[in-house]
Formats: structure tokens, C-alpha cells, sequence
């Protein structure tokens, strides 16, 4: 693999955009393929078949083998709310091998004190959202409680194409949240993307457990077998 | 901690602009029950230091030697472990999957040509 194929590979992971790498077997040939490319690319079927199913793979065409090195951005998780649930969360996004990115415009709340070694973004989610962006390899998860807060976050993510969107609160706090998106001229279609009570029905009740079975739920929608491709 | 594909292909690169002699190792093949998934790299160095994983530690040393011999010819080769294979079963595959890693050096001659 040449050095500058190397290099570009991962700026475009950087980037958080979807790659291939194609290496002919028999020659050791290599190229690069973007995600806007793979249209135009001879193996343009195979290529978006593996990329849908987010795994590298063998592929052979015209009788020859192909390996192709798929690089989906890594999945993030972008949490409004620097609280109880998100600091037992931050541990086990870790160990989950999930990137975590914090919102929480209460200075008080969003400390590096609290919150050691996570991504904290102390303002407010329109701001910090409009600037990280949002994308399919994106969950966002409302844990405020407080509208002026979570809002603003769950208005962002319905607009976006993350693969899971979820908003803590009960039914009635959620049904309330509901008529404020529609009168924020959300259809049910779109609301019906949010996965509210949030999280894996296990009887969750101490912030930790919380934490579990949202990360629960993440992973089994990004990795289970009903995945839609982002 | 240094666990993800994107960390270790960034080391291959860090590795690779300090001059370092590098080869990539992936996982192109399994059969059976493999313990690391198709994709799976190992970066190794000219001195044999590496990072990641191509079995969860069954073949690596295997893999890092031929990665030597990679790094100093510079011709990828292709090996295949299995409990078929006598050699394997000596390096230790005992999950009873097979794999093929593909081992392939990096080349720093062409960085200009980015792209």
C-alpha cells in the first residue's frame, strides 16, 4: 500500500465520510474509492452492497478477486445534557468503542471535573450541532429533561439522517414533546423516529442502568439485523 | 488505549512518515469460527513491534515474522492459518476457524502523489 493511499484513507475517515479501499489479489493493485464515486466504479454494485453492510469483504468480478477494506465513519453518540444518566454513560460508550460527545450549555453542569476525558460542548445544542454536524453513523439521545434544552438537539436530529434518535421522559413528558414538534411542523413519520420510553425495556432504574439500555439500544440499531443503511 | 481500526491504521501512517520500515496485515478471509472479523488489521514494524489484532493473539507471531520478511522485500504475500495446517496448529489456532491475513508492506516512495 503506498504511503499516500494510506494517508488519504485516513483523512477520509477523519472527515467522517464513508470509503473503500479495493485491492486486486492477484496484482496487489490498489485505489481508493469516496462514497460519491462508487456510482462511476466498475465494481459499483459490489462496492455499495459491502458499504450497506458496513464490512470489509472478498468480492470477485470478472474472475478476478477483489478485497475491499470498507471504512464507515466510527459511531458517535451525541448526548444533550452533561447529567447523571450521560457521566455513567461516558465509561461504557468507552469500553463500547463509541465516540461521545456532550451538550450542555450549563456551565455548571458540563465540567471537565465531571466529565473526564469526554468531548464537552458547553453551549447550546443548536450552535454546537450546527458546527459537529450530524450524520448516519450518528445517534443523538436527549437527557435534560428541560425543553429549552433537549428541543433544540431532537429539531436537529429529525432533520438529520442519525441512526437512532431517543429522548428520555416519561409518557407524558414525551407526549408533550410531541405536540411541541409537530407545532414545530414535524410530521408523525418523523417524531415516530424517536425512541421514547427511552432505551431496552430492563427495568432500568439507577442512572447506570439507564446508561445500559440506551447504549443497549444504540448498538442493537446500529448492528442489528434491521438495520437500514445509512 | 489503542483498540480501533482507525487508530492503528493512523500508527501504520505515523510509523511509515518517521521512516519506519511497515507492513499492514488484514484479515481478507475467515472460515469457520474466527475470532477477529473480516477487515481486522495489524500494523508491524521493521524492529516487530505491532499493533491491533488479525486472531486475538493466536497467529500474530506468525504474522509478525512473515511481516518482517514482507517489510525487507517489499512483496505483499498472502498466508493462510487453519487446524488443517500442520503449521498453524503449531502457532496456534485452536478455535478451530481459518483465516487468510494478507500482508502487504507500505510504501513511503510516493507521498507527494496524494490522492
Amino acid at each position: 500500500m503506498d504511503l499516500s493511499l494510506l494517508a488519504a484513507l485516513n483523512a477520509e475517515r477523519q472527515a467522517r465520510r464513508a470509503t473503500i479501499l479495493v485491492t486486486e489479489m492477484a496484482s496487489g493493485a490498489q485505489r481508493l474509492v469516496r462514497q460519491s464515486e462508487i456510482d462511476a466504479d466498475p465494481l459499483a454494485a459490489q462496492l455499495d452492497k459491502q458499504l450497506r453492510m458496513g464490512k470489509s469483504g472478498m468480492v470477485e468480478a470478472e474472475g478476478t478477486s477483489f478485497f475491499l477494506t470498507v471504512q464507515a465513519p466510527h459511531p458517535r453518540i451525541v448526548v444533550t445534557g452533561a447529567v447523571h444518566i450521560s457521566q455513567a454513560m461516558a465509561p461504557m460508550a468507552k469500553a463500547l468503542d463509541l465516540d461521545l460527545v456532550i451538550i450542555d450549555p450549563r456551565s455548571a453542569f458540563a465540567t471537565p471535573e465531571r466529565f473526564p476525558g469526554v468531548t464537552l460542548l458547553p453551549e447550546w445544542p443548536d450552535e454546537a450541532i450546527s458546527r459537529i454536524g450530524l450524520d448516519g453513523y450518528t445517534a443523538f439521545v436527549a437527557l435534560t429533561h428541560d425543553p429549552k434544552i433537549d428541543d433544540p438537539g431532537l429539531v436537529s436530529a429529525l432533520r438529520s439522517n442519525c441512526f437512532y434518535v431517543g429522548a428520555l421522559g416519561s409518557r407524558k413528558t414525551h407526549g408533550k414533546r410531541l405536540e411541541r414538534l409537530v407545532a414545530a411542523g414535524f410530521d408523525e413519520a418523523a417524531t415516530a423516529r424517536i425512541h421514547a420510553p427511552i432505551g431496552l425495556d430492563i427495568g432500568a432504574v439507577s442512572p447506570a442502568e439507564i446508561a445500559l439500555a440506551i447504549l443497549a439500544e444504540i448498538v442493537s440499531t446500529l448492528r442489528g439485523p434491521r438495520r437500514k443503511p445509512a | 488505549m489503542i483498540s480501533t481500526d482507525t487508530d492503528i491504521l493512523r500508527a501504520a501512517e505515523e510509523w511509515a512518515r518517521a521512516g519506519r520500515g511497515v507492513a499492514v496485515a488484514t484479515v481478507v478471509e475467515t472460515w469457520g469460527s474466527a475470532p477477529r472479523p473480516v477487515g481486522s488489521h495489524l500494523v508491524i514494524d521493521g524492529e516487530g513491534n505491532f499493533l491491533g489484532s488479525v486472531s486475538g493473539g493466536c497467529v500474530e507471531g506468525a504474522v509478525v515474522s512473515e511481516a518482517t520478511d514482507v517489510i525487507a522485500d517489499g512483496k505483499p504475500r498472502m498466508l493462510e492459518f487453519g487446524v488443517a495446517d500442520e503449521t498453524a496448529w503449531q502457532v496456534g489456532l485452536s478455535c478451530g476457524g481459518r483465516i487468510k491475513v494478507y500482508v502487504e508492506p507500505v510504501r513511503a516512495g510516493t507521498l507527494e502523489a496524494r490522492g
